[in-house]
């Protein structure tokens, strides 16, 4: 017997239901194409289907300003940049901003009010080492992330942090090897800022100098975070006639020491000076024109010339000015969200623990502007190390290009 | 041969460290000279000096501007108009401040404290709102940058000796105009005794504005002073105003040339200690002295008889 649903009408039917079916799941899923909350967000964060939520936590106001401003412009920039290529899976990435204000305490509450109250996915932030010093035990107590951009101390290991900026074994050893090397230098006078960064710094150099390049350090001085005072300091270096200064002097005090050094007629002509903590953002508070002539050393330097630092560059300056500085940790915050997407991409999930997971498995690279870094399984960057010379432009002629240096955060016998 | 140096050496470091120890000198008199007008002369205590100060320096920052932008021949002589410029605004500022908030605390000096300091947060705020939060320099013009050598071995900075001549000028006509002019005559007798001042017809709500209004002028001259040496940005105000008040204090509230003698002191002694020690421990040991000093002597070094 012929079953009534067999007909021709009742076939077409039944094919114009599947047909339909099939076609509004695939609708659905080319929509909304990011794998559901409950298996990507097991543990409460700020994430929803089609959104996630992250903090950016920098000075805007305060003598460390001159230096943050350009890190979170940068982070604003990578974030819109993944929005446009479809977010992160499949959800738009907004950001709360808070406002450090060059205080570390400060620091630490608006990261307990980020984790505790918003919930934030990760944070993109911080510039000092104290910043980050404050924020480190709110991040292990509530299992936040941080994505922290700048060239610091190492000495340090966080499984809660990501340090996109280089180590002191990446930034100081390569660059005292250069000077020794090409400036013969075998006098040093350490002077830096008064925190945890230029002390331990200088600490690490100074051991490096007198074992490794048996040089000697003919005095070494700090500064009060905001001193405007270099009279005496620059006094003394007349006084005992280094071969290498060696400055790490930070945020607003770098435009008084430089000034000031212009002034007493030291200039990059007379006298070598290697600086570890200025990038085209001070150089442009400083002025080119009393920089002209001295070092940096830094993993990136606006004038590198490769196709995807041109192609940042122009994104940047569209986006944020064309007078807008772009220094070494501008770009490194700009690494922050790429790799963060790379690695809960990688886990499938944004759950700290699994991302972390991720981030440790050394497999995740970047093609930054400063070209390729790769994340090591001890949450740094191997990258290289440049040195640049200032022009009277604020830009720097990059005359040094070191091998990729492995990150050595917790180097032996310091 | 000493320690190593040669005499000559250690002649040009002498020479040197002598200077800046003169150009601290300037910088801490031109800052406490406002503040001693004000402070001094009119027992009003002014938290929102600093603010003075960068209001005088964002104004040199902005003419700056204006003139790379719009008159870039001038750039070289800009300056000194600016410097006047900034004490004009500092003064205008200052005159409608004392009109709307001072004179009607005249009598309370804890709440002048507590209004001025609600003061200077709001400007620091309004700078903020204006200028941005990062700090700022103006294009120096190039006869004040560079130092003056004159020999192989001593540089002079040039805008160090900017500083000082800007203080000998400004501290000249201070105490000329206080002790020999009209104005001062009137400065003077309000502050010793005025009711009778008022008694003899003297305008004394318009003496006071003009001496508030002429302390924040000499002020926003410091603040023009200071762009040479360092960048400005909203905060920088807070960073001068502790050490104006301790030159005030220390060289006696109501004497000009006590300001003139603590400042000396001050600067000398924080020179040469920082030279000798690191900088933080000479800040460290000349506080401590003044501490000291105000212990056994609280009125000051120079200490005048006023009745109020």
């Amino acid at each position: 017997m012929i079953n009534k649903t067999d007909s021709k009408v009742w076939r077409s039917i039944r094919a114009a239901i599947q047909g339909l079916t099939l076609s509004s799941v695939l609708i659905a899923s080319a929509v909304y194409a990011g794998p559901p909350t409950a298996e990507v967000n097991t543990t409460g964060l700020a994430v929803t289907d089609d959104t996630v939520t992250v903090g950016i936590l920098h000075s805007l106001t305060g003598t460390m300003a001159i230096s943050e401003t350009g890190a979170q412009e940068a982070e604003k920039l990578a974030i819109e940049q993944i929005n446009a290529q479809g977010g992160v899976l499949g959800r738009q990435i907004k950001y709360i901003q808070e406002d450090g204000a060059s205080d570390w305490p400060t620091f630490a509450e608006k990261a307990k009010k980020l984790l505790e109250e918003n919930h934030v996915a990760a944070i993109f932030g911080c510039w000092t080492s104290a910043s980050r010093k404050a924020v480190l035990p709110v991040l292990e107590r509530d299992n936040g992330l941080l994505y922290y951009p700048t060239f610091y101390e190492g000495l340090e290991q966080s499984k809660n942090v990501v340090y996109t900026g280089q180590e002191a074994t990446q930034q100081v050893f390569a660059g005292l090897d250069w000077v020794a090397k090409n400036k013969n230098a075998k006098t040093f006078y350490l002077i830096g800022s008064d925190y945890i960064w230029p002390r331990t710094t200088m600490k690490l150099a100074r051991k490096y100098i007198e074992t490794v390049l048996h040089g000697k350090v003919v005095g070494e001085e700090y500064a009060a975070l905001g001193s405007t005072q270099f009279g005496s300091t620059i006094n003394k270096i007349r006084l005992k006639k280094p071969d290498v200064i060696y400055a790490a002097v930070v945020g607003g005090s770098n435009v008084a020491w430089f000034k000031q050094l212009k002034a007493a007629g030291i200039n990059g002509s007379k006298q070598t000076l290697l600086t570890l903590s200025v990038t085209e953002d001070e150089a442009q508070g400083i002025g080119g024109e009393n920089l002209k002539g001295f070092y940096s050393a830094m993993k990136y330097f606006q004038s590198l010339d490769t196709p995807e630092n041109k192609a940042f560059v122009a994104a940047f300056k569209k986006r944020w000015g064309a007078d807008a500085p772009i220094g070494d940790v501008t770009q490194a915050a700009y690494e922050g969200p790429w790799l963060w997407k790379a690695a809960v991409e990688k886990a499938g999930s944004f759950d700290t623990d699994k991302v972390v997971k991720a981030e440790e498995s050394g497999t995740i690279t970047f093609n930054a502007p400063e070209g390729m870094v790769y994340l090591e399984p001890n949450h740094h960057l191997k990258t290289r190390l440049r040195i640049g010379e200032w022009r009277d432009d604020g830009q720097a002629d990059i005359v040094y290009t070191s091998p990729y240096i492995m990150p050595n955060p917790f180097p032996k016998g310091y | 041969m000493l320690f190593g140096y040669s005499f000559s050496d250690l002649g040009s470091i002498l020479v040197m460290q002598g200077f800046s120890g003169l150009s601290l000198f300037s910088v801490l008199l031109l800052m406490a000279l406002g503040l001693a007008i004000i402070f001094g002369q009119m027992g009003v205590i002014n938290m929102a000096h600093g603010e003075f100060m960068t209001i005088g320096a964002y104004s040199i920052y902005v003419i700056s501007k204006i003139t790379e932008q719009y008159f870039p021949g001038f750039m070289a002589y800009y300056f000194v108009v600016a410097i006047i410029a900034a004490f004009v605004i500092a003064f205008t500022v200052g005159y409608f401040v004392e009109f709307l908030l001072i004179r009607h605390l005249y009598r309370r000096p804890l709440d002048t404290l507590l209004a001025t300091w609600g003061l200077s947060l709001i400007m620091q705020q309004i700078f903020r709102s204006v200028f941005g939060g990062r700090e700022v320099s103006p294009t120096l013009p190039d006869w004040l940058m560079g130092s003056w050598a004159p020999t192989p071995n001593i540089d002079i900075p040039i805008n160090g000796l900017f500083v000082m001549l800007i203080t000998l000028v400004v501290t000249a006509i201070v105490i000329l105009a206080l002790y020999k002019s009209r104005w001062g005559l009137k400065v003077r007798a309000t502050t010793q005794n005025r009711m009778m001042a008022g008694a003899v017809g003297i305008n004394t709500q318009k003496v006071d504005r003009m001496t508030f209004a002429v302390g924040c002028g000499v002020a926003g001259i410091a603040g023009a002073a200071f762009t040479t040496i360092a960048s400005t940005g909203p905060t920088s105000g807070s960073t001068y105003i502790v050490d104006t008040f301790l030159v005030v204090v220390f060289g006696g509230a109501a004497s000009l040339l006590g300001t003139v003698a603590s400042a000396f002191t001050i600067s000398q002694a924080q020179s040469i200690l920082t030279f000798f020690m690191t900088n933080a421990m000479g800040k460290v040991v000349t506080l401590l002295a003044i501490i000291v000093i105000l212990m056994l002597r609280p009125e000051g070094l120079f200490s005048s008889k006023v009745r109020k």
